[in-house]
């Protein structure tokens, strides 16, 4: 069977470009890439890779066009596509009009990087050093989805077939317009029995968990904005919402929880009728095309404005010249022939888009539901539908009702059916996240690109989600969670910022591939990935600089999210780990002396000095570059030297006295302190002034990432430092000991944090401890994202611009301090303080 | 036609008309014209062409009113001569002979002038005050008289003063004076000069209704100029208009009384796009020299205003349409249709077999969802005649299903369309739900045979190139009746009315549509809301802004 598929070693991005270029060219030609013309041969070769004639219907798109057989001969790299097909199961299917999306779930083997005391009283290490790095293997959760047009389907389940291992999966769940017509083939290519469920049940039910799971989901199209797309920021309670699925028909949905819902309404008047109206009239095939025509066309000629029977407005009832009075209401006067394909096109585009817009106003005024997401193939991230839509939705509601549509809106069905299957593993009870490595992102949909070029169909789409080890909730210290926006400054809004942050993140980029080849020096095929990695990141860099809005907002968190999650994929789980080990070692040899000094100083010279050394710590910080140069040519740097780069006061943000004076006041019951770099910050900065804390009676909440990110202090890596300070100084350890001291992992794993995503254990320490200060550190955490939240206790956040560019424009320079502490305003009730 | 000739030429010649009815209103058609010949409002050329309509049956309305009329014609007989009475026969499309002779009967009673309707209350009083605008007008045309011909009858109905109007009572006076120095002398405030026009311009059809009045006396007939004559002459001999103007004979409106006159209705439709040649006409035939306002609304009386005037030296009252269109409806409504209720639904929607058309009148109208189907849609809720709101509209309404249906299948007209719509299946061009889902898709409680995607099919090259251009027809006028019935419903359901009531020439000889309405609104709502409808369709906006011709008379 395997050698139906032609796979190309030599080309590393074939697998898409190749299918795209066959697919746009009927015949071979002499430009086509020799792969190409070979996988022809090989097509035309192989074995009953046409489909059947009700298939081919069924596929709609394709019918009877010779370049099918192209189709079936795509290359489908296992390594790209079907990714960790061995050890799937839960399969689902969901066959539309004329996607097929596929889902499952499988394992995925990682290296992480575990870090263990060593046993000094043993002896067992000859070195210096505190605790050893080891590589483990770990196996994690992943769900699959994949997208692509239903003309593979025959390939496509096939591949699955000959890759699959695991032979405990008896049953795919399917859904979808498509399911019943392709049981037949699913079942004798798979081997599984077919299991259908509901497509509406499917729908909501993934609808559901891309809200719940996955950040920036939901956004509003607004086609003449800066961005075109304003992503919303998740909220805490996701019902009751309204969705309209435009498929074929149009069903609309209300859901009130996560099983209940009702289909309210509908209407005969949706895809299918752009789609099969459009095709008659044009005499265009696809829907793509379609849509295209559309948006070169001009549908004034065609249709009956108001300005047409006026002359002009229709003043009195503020109707305006050029709202449509009449869909089509001059071609029934016009001559014959005399409208442009396109122009039709268009004119039906907005008779559709009007009245499903209009109908789910009507559905959402009754229903008193101001959230309506927009969904099913009509939509299905085609900027010329969600134009429309929104522009009808705003003209009949007058902005009361926002349209709202989803980045994984085509997975929903498929997603649903895999919760169904899955329902005994229950996933909902994790949280999961988009795994930017291994997914597509939403497409570029900019309005001057050429529609064919950027459309989903030919390519394969994917979208992969980890199980993440944690379940995560919001902090419950935010004072509007519903409104809490971590990111300070949005790069899909602000082009100058990202222009700068994309090539800031693309010159670091060998840094940190050298970094990760260090990580790992006796391993020998660790150059091999390293390039993968440098490539992936690369390439996801590019692509982000044309669609921005690939993942949700763009944002400085993003590209370092991103950035861990390809270094992960490529197996360099941590790559500052012998970095971070040393300046640990390191520091910790300076600990009891820093303590000494601070001990010498009068109370205030100490706070002030506990102040410094925090911000001193926070230099040391690999994420900058203007650091990690410095660290690299000079790794004597040091604790001294960082305090001498410091501003002076009065900082560029400088609410020390405010604090100074709120630290004469009574000690806080307890102190979350979310910390940052490994090393000279945690140890020397960090760790003094929780001790002070301490000593005032105030408890501490040591939050660390749960798994790598930069040179970041992971909880791992937190709990044998602590426990090596601990046999070192007194008050450390008393507090560990009577639990005083607690170290929890916050749930993530990016240098950058948010809020609305922390472990759930952390969210009860926080609650049962009764936390009334929270203090955040460092750029990423206290500066890109998080400035502006708003908090229902005191808040400290601290930092050290580290990024000229940044401080520019900030107003300040490099190595500029922002100490910011802030007080709720009175009268706001702690949420903390009522036990949940 | 040789006999309906005659029969014009011998009416035309009847000379004094009611001779024994005194003289009073002789001004009604004097409005003096210098423009001899008829008008027609698109071909002259096929003036005089009479139609013999089989309506005579029809003619006199419920059997109290026809009782009634056999009196008046009874009494007419005797004074009239034999010509006259064969020839308004003859004139079998519109009968308003016999309210004429009514007229001419009751010339003793007491008219009550100003009289705008058909109701019996007096409450417009005759005023021997000449009225201003009477008089202005007068001053204006050529011929004095021409303008203020229901002056002349208002002051003879001011001499008889005050009894209570009988309902079809005409104006008329004992005076055989002149109009014009009656207008001068001593007259009441009285109705608008004839010709009596409302028109509706609306995206894709010109709706005039025209009010012929047959209360004219000898007199009268004999000052009526003889552009004005021609034009009730064209108007009423006629069915059809050019190549493209239409009479509903069907819809005509017999021996209605409008401001104390008594007439009959007719209703006058043709497309907008002949509108230049309207206005052409008008200028040829030198209608502004009749000084009559025209009154009209729809969108068109704004887009065409300036050419009324440029071109025919014409003022066009305008007039908001939706006023109009509830206006035109609540009196349609009010009269009711020669005797017959204007309004009808359908028993049994639900149920093919069962489904009986039953008539009804708009009894406590209010709250009513109106929903008028034009070239587009407007939805209204109406609480009171002044009192509505427009609560939305959709751009899909017939002229869409006019022209997607053109583009489609080649049509030229709307009977063509609803012709081929009539014979097709649309199931051949929709996906229903059992298409998708081989039965009723029982989660949602959809049934199978319920459309999940109008045009589905049509995705499909196979399909498309196998279907008919029937079904296509057909599925395109299922497709946009569904719809505005779909809106319709939510609309009703959100502003809590559960009566619906459809107008728009869309429904003209469609009830493939009125029946999917009704049945639409019954089934999705389970039947709690009705639809109704309304036999004058389209014209309710035509008679409105007739109807506001006839009130700014009086209000000058």
């Amino acid at each position: 069977m395997i050698n139906q598929f032609f796979t190309c070693q030599s080309c590393c991005q074939c697998q898409f470009k190749g299918v795209g270029k066959t697919r746009a060219s009927e015949i071979p030609t002499l430009t086509d890439a020799p792969h190409v013309a070979r996988a022809r041969t090989l097509a035309r070769r192989a074995r009953s890779v046409r489909a059947s004639p009700t298939m081919a219907e069924c596929g709609g798109l394709h019918s009877g066009s010779r370049r099918h057989t192209m189709d079936k001969s795509i290359t489908l790299p296992p390594d790209e596509i079907f990714r960790n097909l061995e050890n799937a199961k839960r399969f689902a299917i969901d066959i539309g009009g004329s996607l097929t999306k596929l889902a499952y779930y499988s394992t995925v083997q990682h290296k992480v990087a575990k870090v263990r005391s060593f046993d000094h009283t043993a002896k067992e290490a000859t070195s210096d050093e505190l605790y050893e790095i080891t590589m483990q293997e770990e196996v994690t959760a992943r769900l699959h989805f994949i997208k692509f047009e239903n003309a593979y389907i025959e390939t496509c389940l096939d591949f699955v077939r000959d890759h699959l291992v695991n032979t405990d999966t008896k049953v795919i769940k399917a859904t979808g317009g498509g399911a019943h017509k392709f049981k037949e083939l699913i079942e004798r290519k798979l081997g599984l029995r077919v299991d259908k469920e509901d497509e509406m049940t499917c729908l909501i039910k993934g609808c559901n968990f891309v809200l719940r799971n996955i950040p920036h989901e939901a956004f509003v199209y607004a086609k003449h904005a800066d961005s075109e797309f304003r992503f919303q920021t998740t909220q805490p309670d996701i019902f009751p919402y309204l969705l309209v699925n435009i498929g074929s028909g149009v069903s609309i949905v209300k859901v009130e929880s996560e099983d209940k819902f009702e289909r309210i309404g509908g209407s005969s008047i949706g895809g299918g009728t752009f789609w099969g109206l459009g095709a008659l009239l044009t005499k265009t095939k696809r829907f793509d095309e379609l849509l295209q025509l559309a948006s070169k066309g001009q549908h004034t000629s065609v249709d009956m404005l108001v300005k047409d029977i006026y002359g002009g407005s229709y003043g009195s009832l503020g109707l305006t010249g050029d709202l449509i009075a009449s869909s089509f209401g001059k071609s029934a006067t016009a001559d014959k022939g005399g409208f442009s394909k396109e122009d039709m096109a268009k004119s039906l585009l907005h008779m559709i888009s009007n009245d499903i817009g209009q109908l789910a106003c009507l559905y959402a005024k009754l229903h008193s539901l101001s959230r309506v997401y927009f969904g099913g193939f009509f939509i299905r991230g085609h900027p010329v539908t969600m134009h429309t839509i929104t522009y009808s939705i705003n003209f009949f509601t007058k902005g009361e009702v926002q349209a709202l549509f989803l980045r994984h809106e085509g997975y929903l069905g498929a997603i649903g059916a895999f919760l169904k299957g899955a329902e005994e593993d229950n996933p909902n009870q994790y949280s999961w996240g988009e795994n930017y490595a291994g997914s597509s992102g939403l497409m570029s949909v900019s309005p001057d690109m050429n529609p064919m070029q950027r459309a989903r169909s030919g390519t394969f789409d994917m979208l992969e989600m980890d199980r993440l080890e944690r379940k995560l909730v919001n902090l419950p210290l935010l004072q509007d969670a519903s409104s809490y926006i971590p990111d300070t400054v949005d790069l899909t809004e602000d082009a100058l910022a990202r222009e700068y942050w994309l090539y800031c993140f693309e010159e670091a980029l060998d840094g940190v591939v050298k970094r990760a080849l260090a990580s790992q020096p006796d391993i020998p095929e660790a150059a091999e990935r390293a390039e993968k990695f440098r490539q992936k990141y690369r390439h996801k860099l590019q692509t982000l600089r044309h669609q921005p809005f690939a993942y949700g907002s763009l944002t400085v968190r993003s590209l370092l999210d991103t950035r861990e999650h390809c270094l992960n994929e490529f197996n360099f789980p941590d790559p500052y780990s012998k970095i971070k080990q040393r300046e640990n070692d390191a520091a910790l040899k300076y600990y009891q002396k820093a303590v000494q000094s601070l001990e010498e100083l009068s109370w205030e010279e100490r706070q002030f000095a506990l102040v410094r050394g925090v911000l001193a710590g926070n230099v040391f910080d690999w994420g900058a570059k203007a650091v990690s140069d410095v660290l690299e040519s000079d790794p004597e740097f040091g604790f001294e030297q960082a305090k001498r780069q410091l501003e002076e006061r009065p900082w560029l943000v400088d609410s020390y006295d405010e604090w100074f004076e709120r630290l004469k006041g009574p000690p806080h019951k307890c102190a979350l302190f979310f910390v940052d770099n490994s090393g000279v910050d945690i140890i020397l900065g960090v760790m003094p002034f929780v001790r002070e804390l301490l000593s005032r009676g105030t408890e501490v909440v040591l939050a660390s990432n749960s798994s790598p990110a930069l040179n970041d202090v992971t909880n791992g890596e937190l709990q044998i430092l602590t426990e090596s300070i601990a046999a070192m100084d007194p008050v450390i350890r008393a507090a560990l000991g009577e639990d005083r001291l607690t170290l929890v992992q916050s749930g993530s794993s990016s240098p950058c944090l948010d809020l609305s995503r922390l472990d759930k254990v952390l969210a009860m320490v926080v609650r049962e401890r009764k936390t009334d200060l929270v203090i955040i550190e460092g750029m990423g955490r206290a500066i890109h994202t998080n400035y502006y939240a708003m908090l229902s206790c005191e808040s400290l956040k601290m930092a050290v611009i580290k990024n000229s560019w940044l401080a520019d424009r900030l107003g300040g320079k490099l190595f500029s301090v922002v100490f910011k502490y802030e007080v709720p305003a009175a009268g706001i009730d702690s949420p903390a303080l009522t036990p949940s | 036609m040789d006999t309906a000739e005659s029969v014009v030429d011998k009416k035309g010649a009847s000379g004094p008309f009611h001779v024994n009815n005194g003289p009073s209103p002789r001004g009604f058609h004097g409005n003096g014209s210098c423009c001899g010949g008829g008008s027609s409002p698109a071909a002259p050329e096929e003036a005089h062409h009479l139609h013999r309509g089989g309506e005579d049956a029809e003619c006199n309305g419920s059997p109290a009113k026809r009782s009634r009329l056999r009196r008046r014609t009874e009494s007419v007989k005797r004074n009239r001569p034999r010509t006259a009475q064969r020839s308004n026969m003859a004139l079998s499309v519109s009968p308003k002979d016999t309210s004429t002779s009514g007229a001419g009967d009751q010339t003793t009673g007491p008219l009550i002038e100003g009289q705008p309707c058909s109701t019996t209350e007096p409450h417009y009083r005759c005023t021997r005050n000449v009225v201003e605008m009477c008089r202005g007008t007068a001053q204006g045309s050529n011929l004095g008289l021409s303008v203020s011909p229901k002056d002349t009858s208002t002051s003879g109905a001011g001499d008889q003063t005050t009894g209570p109007l009988i309902e079809g009572q005409p104006c008329s006076t004992t005076e055989p004076h002149s109009p014009h120095y009656r207008c001068t002398r001593n007259v009441v405030e009285m109705c608008r000069a004839f010709p009596w026009f409302g028109m509706d311009i609306g995206g894709t059809l010109v709706k005039l209704v025209y009010f012929e009045p047959v209360d004219v006396t000898a007199e009268e007939e004999q000052e009526e100029v003889e552009n004005l004559k021609s034009i009730r002459r064209y108007l009423t001999s006629n069915v059809a208009y050019g190549k493209t103007g239409v009479r509903d004979v069907h819809l005509e409106l017999r021996n209605l009384t409008m401001c104390g006159r008594t007439g009959n209705l007719h209703f006058i439709r043709f497309p907008t796009q002949a509108m230049p040649r309207f206005i052409q006409m008008g200028r040829d035939k030198n209608f502004s020299s009749l000084h009559t306002t025209l009154c009209a609304t729809g969108g068109g009386a704004y887009k065409f205003e300036n050419d009324f005037r440029t071109m025919a030296d014409l003022e066009l009252l305008k007039l908001d349409e939706l006023d109009c269109l509830i206006r035109g409806l609540l009196f349609v409504d009010r009269v009711s249709f020669n005797g017959h209720p204007e309004g009808y639904y359908f028993q049994n929607p639900s149920d093919t077999e069962s489904c009986v058309k039953k008539t009804c009148t708009l009894d406590n109208p209010f709250p009513m969802l109106l929903v008028n189907i034009g070239s587009g849609v407007s939805i209204l809720a109406v609480y009171s005649e002044s009192d509505y709101k427009r609560v939305t509209g959709t751009s899909l309404g017939g002229g869409t299903f006019l022209g997607l249906c053109c583009l489609l299948t080649g049509c030229e007209t709307f009977e063509e369309a609803l012709e081929m719509a009539s014979k097709g299946d649309s199931t051949n061009v929709d996906k229903l739900v059992k298409d998708i889902y081989g039965g009723d898709y029982e989660r949602f409680g959809l049934q199978g045979s319920a459309v999940a995607s109008s045009f589905g099919h049509m995705m499909s090259k196979e399909k498309r190139d196998s279907i008919s251009k029937e079904d296509l027809a057909r599925a395109t006028l299922v497709t946009i009746t569904n719809n505005i019935g779909s809106i319709a419903r939510m609309c009703a359901v959100n502003e809590k009315i559960e009566r619906v009531v459809f107008v728009g020439n869309f429904l003209r000889i469609n009830t493939v549509s009125t029946k999917l309405l009704a049945y639409a609104m019954d089934f999705w709502s389970k039947g709690q809301l009705r639809a109704l409808f309304l036999e004058h369709e389209g014209y309710f906006g035509a008679v409105g802004a007739l109807m506001e011709l006839l009130k700014t008379s009086e209000d000058p």
